[in-house]
């Protein structure tokens, strides 16, 4: 393309880290737009963006989460599109960004596959993973869609469904069409898109990559979501027993996990997608339980 | 059945002269100063009148019709009171009216529904920047039946595919986009806009307005020389939200430099 310069949008902050690390490794300029409120709450990725030549660009806008990061990322690549190619975070925005990043992500599903079939010599019975924009959950899925495994996308379901205060777009959403494509949207009556919560930055989006809704509608993949709460448990959980710090937003998969695995039998396997790693969740976390680091 | 939009230009073109299409944000701060506002673009001899729908994610527009679009919002204006606006605003005048709405808001409301009520009220035209030709076959159709104009984009990288689709499924005019960017960006006089107007003349007669970017009488004028209609937004926003004492003057400033 000889586009010398990429943009990307980033809620948690692992794409952006991943994005500037391509860049740095084949001499791009890069440019990463970050909601204000992401920022505060994942400063450690903020840190290593810059850390590996990046320049992260604060979103004050909106909700100051990674709707408007997406929002200001495509106005940059409208601005600059002969110069700039946009890396999309996730399976959204206008096509073929959906099926373009599912293929970039299949990679997890996999390997995965050929992991579980090295270590139990069988398929699993169950394959869960968290939903934002539902690139890693497509991503570990893809390689099963037609063996008849059961799979469970989780997204978050913030202080509760009730309060609002979520980003559950099958539980609380309608069909919308939203930073060109065409899903399930949270949104008002009048389609203006409303604001969103979760304790996970990377969950906190307002609608959810167009592929998900076409697979629920088929009946492959199940929805259900965690709440702040109990992403947080679980977050706690494996820390605890595992010795492994997941993501906030992974967190939101192994909440589906302690609440499914005391119901199954012993022999049934349960594939769990810890897409990110909780470091840059610590302090974020510490803040919320009041401890000061 | 002629539209409002189609009859000015056909009369505009007989006299040999431009189009001059101001922008406002409805509801900005208030309804009742946005029906003001459109009353003195008349008085002031604009010739359209392009009225905002604010979303909450506006894409294409940059940060002075963000704003303007979170203080309407923020007054409580939907789609469903633009159009009821526009309604009550055609007591006071009949000077065509173009709607610009992203497509979510139109989406929800219902395509069918929207296109009928918007007629009614007295929309002429409108223009859905988030919405590609290729993806508005059925906006069209509901659209053409009642002679409502929807109005397509192009931009400096339109290819000639783009340029022949978007200047087959426009009606009313062609909207130019002068600029790789958003609404309210810097303009680049540079010659490549007359090249892109005089490509797309090749495939169509219909008028051609050029907007996103113009702010000074100059920059006007000098856009008037090659377009059908010159469309001003960002500018008049940032005046009337600023120094709204100094609009009328500005205003008659534009109309006087676009011949």
């Amino acid at each position: 393309m000889s586009k010398q310069r990429v943009i990307a949008e980033t809620g948690a902050g692992q794409h952006g880290v991943a994005a500037a690390t391509g860049a740095a490794l084949v001499g791009l300029e890069c440019e990463i737009y970050m909601g204000t409120e992401d920022m505060k709450r994942q400063a450690l990725n903020v840190f290593r963006m810059r850390l590996l030549g990046a320049k992260v660009t604060e979103v004050p806008l909106g909700s100051r989460t990674l709707k408007d990061a997406i929002n200001e990322a495509l106005r940059d690549w409208t601005t600059n599109v002969r110069t700039t190619h946009y890396v999309l975070g996730t399976v959204f925005g206008p096509h073929p960004f959906p099926v373009m990043v599912r293929d970039f992500q299949s990679i997890i599903g996999k390997e995965a596959k050929k992991q579980i079939l090295d270590v139990e010599g069988r398929l699993p019975d169950y394959l869960i993973a968290c939903v934002g924009g539902g690139s890693n959950a497509i991503g570990l899925f893809h390689a099963f869609l037609k063996q008849g495994i059961k799979m469970i996308g989780v997204e978050a379901g913030g202080k509760g469904i009730e309060t609002g205060k979520h980003a559950a777009r099958f539980a609380g959403g309608s069909i919308g069409v939203f930073q060109g494509c065409k899903s399930y949207l949270l949104q008002d009556d009048n389609g203006n898109v409303l604001g969103t919560h979760s304790v996970s930055a990377g969950l906190d989006y307002a609608s959810i990559g167009p592929e998900h809704p076409y697979l629920r509608d088929k009946g492959i993949i199940q929805y259900t979501y965690a709440t702040d709460d109990e992403a947080l448990a679980a977050f706690e959980l494996l820390s605890k027993i595992e010795g492994i710090t997941p993501a906030l937003e992974s967190a939101h998969a192994l909440a589906e996990v302690m609440k499914i695995a005391p119901k199954l039998s012993k022999e049934e396997i349960i594939v769990v997608n810890l897409s990110g790693r909780g470091d840059k969740d610590v302090q974020h976390v510490a803040r919320i339980k009041g401890i000061e680091l | 059945m002629i539209s409002r939009i189609e009859k000015t230009f056909k009369v505009l073109k007989k006299r040999g002269k431009n189009a001059f299409i101001p922008y406002i944000m409805a509801g900005d701060p208030s309804l009742e100063g946005t029906k003001d506002v459109v009353l003195l673009f008349e008085e002031c001899g604009a010739d359209i009148v392009e009225i905002g729908v604010p979303f909450t994610d506006p894409l294409a527009d940059g940060p002075t019709i963000q704003m303007a679009s979170e203080r309407a919002l923020k007054a409580g204006i939907t789609l469903k009171k633009v159009i009821s606006f526009v309604k009550d605003l055609r007591q006071s005048t009949q000077i065509p009216l173009v709607l610009m709405t992203y497509y979510n808001p139109v989406f929800k409301y219902g395509e069918e529904k929207f296109v009928r009520d918007a007629k009614d009220a007295g929309v002429d035209g409108v223009i859905i920047p988030d919405l590609p030709p290729d993806e508005a076959k059925s906006l069209i159709s509901s659209s053409r039946k009642i002679s409502l104009n929807v109005i397509f984009l192009l931009a400096p990288t339109s290819t000639p595919d783009r340029i022949k689709k978007v200047a087959k499924a426009s009606r009313g005019f062609i909207y130019y986009v002068s600029v790789t960017g958003i609404t309210g960006s810097t303009l680049l006089l540079d010659g490549s806009m007359e090249t892109l107007i005089s490509e797309t003349r090749k495939y169509t007669d219909k008028p051609i307005a050029v907007g996103f970017g113009v702010s000074t009488p100059d920059e006007a004028s000098a856009i008037s020389k090659v377009s059908d209609g010159v469309i001003v937004g960002s500018a008049i926003v940032k005046r009337l939200n600023e120094f709204p004492d100094g609009l009328k003057k500005y205003i008659i400033s534009l109309r006087e430099a676009i011949k």
